[in-house]
């Protein structure tokens, strides 16, 4: 430890497990995730909150993890692209829509537009395309044109509706 | 990008905070955060301190006090975008609100952030200073209240003391035949305006307008009010051409910021085109009629 640096003793809950940790101040919650906890789904862009890259949930709600020092996380749920799969070597509905219409070419945004359209759907299971577009404006991609990554938000919104309709009315 | 290193305060109350701004002149507030912490990690700013007010859970209200509407200042602007009363009673707010940022970064902002922070192409400024909101702070122990027009003397800049906290700000009710519109101008959606019109109008029975406020912000250190445009534009029928003729007779002496993105004579010509598109809309929107889709 540096001598003259301040750390913080903070406690964060990260996918539903509580971790302490020895951090400084200035530590933002994305570096914290990735550097503390190894968790390198929320990837670092710009780091000053433009390109939506380093998008994680906190209580439900899509943030910018660039954003906020890890001490202000303290207390709230954080979800990463780690802790959305129902399972260990399972994908989420819209990790798999994701993967089917090619709504990623270099990866970089995809951890973040999938955190952002969980958002998204957790409050709207019925989308229009314009708030599918609106959910995902703060999220740049430099590949896609975004087509492919509206296609799959709404496939994916489409079969989780689908879900919890009896088979017989199913598509 | 990493910020200069800080202390962290998480303050219990607004009395505490005021305390560590008078004992430390380099120590900040964070609210929401959403443009101090770039700044902090693009080393524009470097507070020694950040006391973090984000706990201070009355500070977080949407309340109807009579003829205003007071926010307190830690609310959320994705609150204020899905309230009732904010849609009910302040529409022009309510029309402006989604402008801010992204929906990402509304989650985390604050309105007495974006307020305090006196960004020249901020939005909550620019609706404070159309609709005359009052900001209310605490200092020294005392609640003070200042007219938004006294507030903001330059970019990034205020007249709120330096040991002082915003703490909430009431917006005035319009009552009767209310309409509104918000336009701006910038490179992508949700990116700094630079240049953006705020129009409330209220119309009397007769469809003339009784009432009229119009702003332009992100074209000038802080956001100004057409005052000469209002007072000609008060009983007329608000049609396109005296409209025109209004705004651009009020931007005669109107000196606007150039800079890489937008020249001074681009930002004037902007400003009469939205200024005059706004007041257009907004009394159609009076009328119940929205005749231009956004």
């Amino acid at each position: 430890m540096l001598s003259g640096v301040n750390y913080m003793r903070i406690k964060l809950m990260v996918n539903g497990a509580e971790h302490a940790l020895e951090v400084e101040p200035r530590t933002t919650l994305l570096d914290c995730l990735r550097d503390h906890l190894d968790l390198k789904g929320a990837h670092a862009g710009c780091e000053h909150g433009v390109c939506g890259a380093c998008t994680v949930l906190c209580d439900g709600v899509a943030v910018r993890s660039c954003l906020m020092f890890a001490p202000q996380a303290e207390g709230t749920p954080i979800t990463t692209i780690e802790g959305v799969t129902p399972g260990p070597g399972e994908l989420s509905p819209l990790q798999d829509a994701f993967c089917e219409t090619h709504g990623m070419q270099c990866g970089y945004c995809t951890p973040a537009m999938i955190l952002a359209a969980h958002a998204l759907l957790a409050g709207n299971p019925n989308p229009t395309r314009d708030d599918i577009v609106e959910a995902i404006s703060g999220n740049l991609c430099r590949c896609t044109g975004y087509a492919q990554i509206v296609e799959a938000i709404a496939l994916a919104a489409d079969r989780i509706r689908g879900a919890n309709r009896p088979p017989e009315l199913r598509k | 990008m990493k910020a200069a290193p800080f202390a962290y305060s998480r303050v219990a109350n607004v009395d505490e905070a005021c305390a560590m701004l008078a004992s430390d002149d380099s120590a900040r507030v964070i609210a929401g955060g959403q443009t101090l912490v770039p700044m902090m990690v693009m080393r524009l700013v470097r507070p020694t301190r950040l006391i973090d007010i984000n706990r201070i859970v009355e500070l977080s209200y949407i309340r109807s006090d009579g003829d205003t509407i007071s926010i307190g200042a830690t609310t959320r602007q994705c609150l204020v975008e899905r309230d009732a009363l904010i849609a009910a009673d302040i529409p022009l707010l309510a029309r402006a609100i989604s402008f801010v940022g992204h929906a990402a970064t509304r989650a985390r902002g604050t309105i007495g952030g974006s307020l305090a922070n006196a960004d020249p192409a901020a939005e909550l400024p620019l609706i404070a200073i159309t609709l005359e909101a009052t900001l209310a702070y605490r200092v020294e122990g005392r609640t003070e209240k200042m007219a938004a027009r006294d507030f903001y003397i330059g970019p990034m800049t205020t007249s709120l003391p330096s040991d002082a906290v915003l703490t909430s700000v009431q917006f005035p009710k319009w009552l009767g035949k209310v309409g509104v519109s918000f336009c701006e101008v910038n490179a992508r959606r949700s990116d700094f305006a630079f240049v953006a019109a705020a129009v409330q109008v209220e119309l009397g029975d007769d469809g003339r307008c009784d009432r009229i406020a119009i702003g332009i912000g992100a074209a000038t250190d802080f956001p100004i009010r057409l005052a000469s445009a209002e007072q000609q534009l008060k009983g007329s029928a608000l049609d396109a051409v005296t409209v025109k003729g209004a705004v651009l007779e009020a931007l005669a002496d109107f000196a606007p910021l150039s800079d890489l993105h937008a020249s001074a004579e681009y930002r004037r010509r902007v400003a009469a085109a939205l200024a005059t598109r706004a007041v257009v809309d907004a009394r159609s929107h009076a009328l119940g009629r929205q005749l231009h889709a956004h």
